[in-house]
């Protein structure tokens, strides 16, 4: 099994332990992720608020060297997943976009490499199963409310999952022996970048999700994108504050989860790097886990 | 020689402002076969209609081109002009120059004035070769058949039988009554529903003139217009209907309890049970899915507790034939399944509920007795959220029509609330109120201004629960900002949709249908009850979302139109027709399943040939069943079937008035 992968900008800054664990956690499962040479930015959210073809071209160059290697791309973050999925759709829908974007970016895309969510290769083509098979330290005991925030699972003509109550990182948390719990709150929006412009609008967005979390009864949050991470991570102290209370989440990308369950020490992926301290959790699970060895 | 007439249409200016009607009038002087040619401004009107009937006379014309509308507007008038002036109605050709010319081709007159000219040249080829043809005509059954018995199928079926005409109403379910029967009051007069539908549903019953056939469906359909034969299953109701009295006592000792239907599910009935306790006939039928003794073989309680010995489990299903001259299509509606909204909870949510719930929830003689209490735990609701649309005027998700009632029962619903709850808060999410009838938009007004509901334009973008309230976001599209309401219970104005069996209906009976298969009227406007079947007339919602008032005047529209046709002895019939070449046929049978009317058979012919008798099969062609829409003509490979008015030939001429 290999992806063309494609890591964007964040997984080099803010979402380096997303990079980490994805890593880690791609080779442990056997899946091969060849990273695009001299990959370029997605174009989010700039390019598609400044001209429509820059917005489809900018995907398509990654594209386009993904083609050229006949594989499908992996992506990790939310935003530079759906701006590539929108690229492929539209090259796809007509000739004559193919023809003008090959123009542009001065390479062949036809259409042919997908653009895939990380999320939906292990869930999908690796499969439950088999992650499940490999899982040496299974999360028990541990509630996880799965947030896909507002951007994974749509437009609901192109997902994957669907786009009202989906399930995939329900079903892999499960499968890494942990307790999925419920909430209406799965898309709900975190305010992407408000939270940086115009925290008056961005906090309470923020605040709602965690304090839906918090009454769902969840120890920790998985999520799948670099951006929701941040908010729900590094501004949840700032939220708190601002509406005088704790939360104490932690906030997880999907992929440390996994690392965890599949052994992984919780260093190599990342986990050290969180704003909301997780050690708290992971000496839980051990603990958990040494009663069961000396059970 | 023949002579033709030709007469160019203006139709005021719908044809003469893209079409020079003159020059299309003098160019046609030219044609073979014309010996007249001329224009005006409306040819269908009376002036316009005696120039036509004058020139045959002064120009001894005997046949005539009309260059205007589509024959499907104005041929039977130009023909009923031919034969008051002496011609035979055959003898007239339609050029459309209106629809197919001067419509689609407005802004160049110079190649819309060719266009003309050349449909003319076409008809003036194919009418040199039409051949007067005469009308035989059909007796007609003086007996009317009503598909369905919800309120326009009973009012229908009450007029025709106050026109002194049998009536049969089938109603698939034990009784019949209808959505109406489930709706507590009525907009906009608030009046209750069962107490101005009971009524009649008593006069249908006991109606000298009309039958009821209950708990009964449509089997297959035959014939044509003035002699329909429809085979009609009669379910085993295993109740003796002669001897049953309809004391009841077997529903309240039958120990099998089921979600009733007609209470939406949100209480139980018994496996032998009538819908409800008005039903008529009041006589209950067992529900052998559910029954304890049809699944497992033992019970038979009603049985033994029938003090008439009513009860009959071996009774079947039987099938009747009966020959009908009119078909009334009464068979409503159904409502769009909202588990498709994920953003309202994909219909997991127990107090998301749809206007027919609610319509139980509120019905003195719903599970709730007219007290309005969720279904959830039973409590009474503070904070009520009504949503518009759902299903309707969405294409993403349902139907992208509007249901047309929804705006008024939710004012109705609204209302109600307020009314029976004093502190209850109501909030309607709406994007538009439409309101247009008779004292509807008065109603809206009090709903808001008397009854204070709060209405708020925007779309509910999505529910959830939070403890035992429902959380309802949306967006004030008037304010620009996102609102949030803590709902108690959430009542969803979901579309109205065609039965999930109505195309097959409509394939049976032989009618069309539209892309959300709601039965096709013959023309939107000036055909509305009628179906292009003749002798197949439409009441109430099959033929698209309707209230209660315009089903019925529907149904009566519908009944003056089976009445009309049941009024006469006889009716004349189309004679375009296809017919048989029997010298040429070869008696392959490809034509006979290619009729979609059933029109053709084989029969065995006997001829002398070489000197010795021979008996072979040759196509045959029942010209009552016949349409005349020619696909015969088109599987025959020897050419043996031919289309009267529209032969090989006619059209062949046509081709080449074109072409060479």
């Amino acid at each position: 099994m290999k992806y063309a992968y494609y890591p964007g900008c964040s997984l080099s800054s803010t979402g380096i332990e997303y990079d980490m664990s994805t890593r880690k956690v791609a080779k442990a499962l056997g899946v091969e992720l060849w990273e695009i040479p001299e990959w370029n930015c997605c174009g989010a959210s700039s390019a598609h608020l400044t001209d429509h073809l820059l917005a489809l071209a900018l995907p398509a160059r990654n594209l386009a060297i993904a083609e050229e290697q006949g594989l499908d791309m992996a992506i990790p973050c939310a935003a530079c997943y759906v701006r590539t999925k929108a690229t492929e759709v539209e090259v796809k829908s007509s000739e004559e976009m193919q023809k003008t974007i090959s123009e542009v970016i001065e390479r062949k895309y036809t259409g042919q490499s997908r653009a895939r969510a990380l999320l939906d290769v292990f869930v999908n083509d690796v499969g439950l199963d088999s992650i499940n098979a490999l899982v040496h330290k299974p999360l028990k005991g541990l509630k996880v409310v799965s947030y896909y925030g507002c951007l994974l699972v749509r437009p609901p003509k192109y997902g994957f999952d669907d786009p009202e109550d989906p399930q995939s990182m329900d079903k892999l948390v499960e499968a890494l022996g942990a307790t999925p719990v419920d909430w209406a709150f799965k898309t709900e929006c975190c305010s992407g970048a408000h939270a940086i412009a115009k925290s008056e609008v961005g906090l309470p967005m923020i605040e709602k999700i965690l304090a839906a979390a918090k009454e769902s009864g969840a120890d920790c949050i998985a999520t799948a994108c670099p951006l929701c991470m941040c908010n729900l991570d590094m501004r949840q102290g700032q939220a708190g504050s601002k509406f005088g209370r704790s939360y104490n989440l932690p906030v997880f990308y999907f992929t440390e989860l996994m690392g965890i369950a599949l052994g992984i020490k919780p260093e190599e992926l990342g986990v050290n790097k969180h704003f909301v301290d997780a050690s708290g959790i992971i000496k839980k699970l051990n603990e958990a886990e040494g009663r069961r060895e000396t059970a | 020689m023949k002579r033709v007439g030709v007469f160019i249409c203006h139709c005021g200016s719908n044809i003469a402002g893209a079409v020079d009607c003159e020059k299309v009038a003098e160019n046609a002087k030219s044609f073979p076969g014309v010996a007249f040619s001329t224009d005006y401004k409306y040819m269908c009107s009376e002036p316009g209609q005696e120039l036509i009937k004058k020139a045959i006379k002064d120009h001894k014309l005997d046949r005539i081109v009309v260059a205007s509308c589509s024959p499907r507007m104005h041929e039977p008038t130009f023909r009923r002009c031919l034969e008051s002036g002496g011609l035979n109605a055959y003898l007239l050709e339609m050029a459309n120059i209106r629809e197919h010319c001067s419509w689609v081709h407005p802004d160049d007159k110079e190649k819309a004035t060719w266009k003309a000219t050349e449909l003319v040249r076409m008809a003036v080829a194919k009418v040199l070769k039409n051949e007067p043809l005469q009308r035989s005509t059909i007796p007609i059954t003086k007996r009317a058949l009503v598909i369905g018995g919800g309120i326009a199928g009973i009012q229908a079926a009450l007029d025709i039988a106050n026109a002194g005409h049998i009536v049969d109403i089938v109603e698939k379910e034990p009784s019949i009554g209808g959505k109406m029967a489930q709706i507590d009051k009525t907009f906009p007069t608030l009046d209750c529903s069962a107490c101005i539908l009971t009524p009649k549903m008593v006069e249908a019953a006991n109606h000298p003139n009309i039958n009821l056939i209950t708990y009964s469906e449509i089997e297959n359909v035959e014939g044509y217009v003035g002699n329909f034969d429809v085979t009609i299953r009669k379910k085993a109701r295993s109740v003796d209907m002669t001897l049953c009295t309809g004391c009841g006592t077997c529903m309240q000792k039958c120990p099998t309890k089921v979600p009733s239907e007609f209470e939406m599910l949100m209480t139980d009935r018994r496996a032998i049970y009538t819908p409800f306790p008005q039903a008529i006939p009041n006589k209950p039928v067992i529900d052998r899915k559910n029954c304890r003794y049809f699944t497992t073989g033992k019970c038979r309680v009603c049985e033994k507790i029938c003090p008439t010995k009513a009860v009959d489990y071996t009774q079947e299903d039987e099938l009747v034939t009966q020959r009908y001259g009119a078909i009334v299509v009464a068979t409503g509606f159904d409502l769009f399944d909202h588990s498709v909204y994920g953003e309202y909870g994909y219909g997991k949510y127990k107090d998301v509920i749809t206007g027919l719930h609610f319509e139980r929830l509120i019905n003195a003689s719903g599970p709730t007795m007219g007290k309005i209490k969720r279904p959830s735990d039973g409590k009474v609701p503070k904070d009520v959220v009504f949503i518009k649309c759902v299903g309707s005027r969405d294409e993403a998700k349902g139907k992208a029509y509007c249901s047309k009632t929804c705006c008024m029962y939710t004012a109705k619903h609204a209302t109600l609330v307020r009314e029976k709850i004093k502190d209850s808060n109501v909030y309607v999410f709406y994007m538009d109120v439409r309101t247009p009838g008779k004292g509807y938009d008065e109603f809206y007004t009090r709903t808001t201004d008397q009854f204070g509901a709060k209405y708020i334009r925007g779309r509910v973008s999505k529910i959830y629960e939070k403890g035992d309230k429902l959380i309802v976001r949306g967006e004030d599209t008037l304010l620009g900002r996102p609102v949030e309401v803590e709902a108690d219970m959430v009542v969803l104005a979901t579309a109205m949709v065609a039965q999930p069996d109505a195309a097959k209906l409509a394939q049976m009976v032989g009618f069309s249908y539209d892309q959300d298969n709601f039965y096709t009227e013959a023309h939107p406007k000036l055909a509305p009850v009628e179906t292009h079947t003749a002798g197949v007339f439409l009441a109430g919602a099959c033929q698209g979302p309707k209230d209660i008032p315009e089903s019925v005047a529907q149904a009566s529209a519908a009944a003056a139109k089976a009445c009309g046709l049941l009024s006469k002895e006889e009716m004349p019939t189309e004679p375009i027709v296809s017919c048989v070449n029997e010298a040429i046929c070869a008696g392959c049978g490809m034509c006979v399943p290619v009729c979609p009317y059933k029109a053709l058979d084989l029969k065995v012919i006997q001829e002398r040939a070489h000197g010795k008798t021979i008996t072979r099969k040759v196509a045959t062609v029942n010209s009552g069943l016949c349409q005349g829409c020619g696909a015969c003509t088109v599987a025959c490979r020897s050419a043996a079937l031919n289309l009267k008015h529209f032969t090989n030939e006619q059209i062949l001429a046509e081709v080449d008035a074109l072409c060479l």
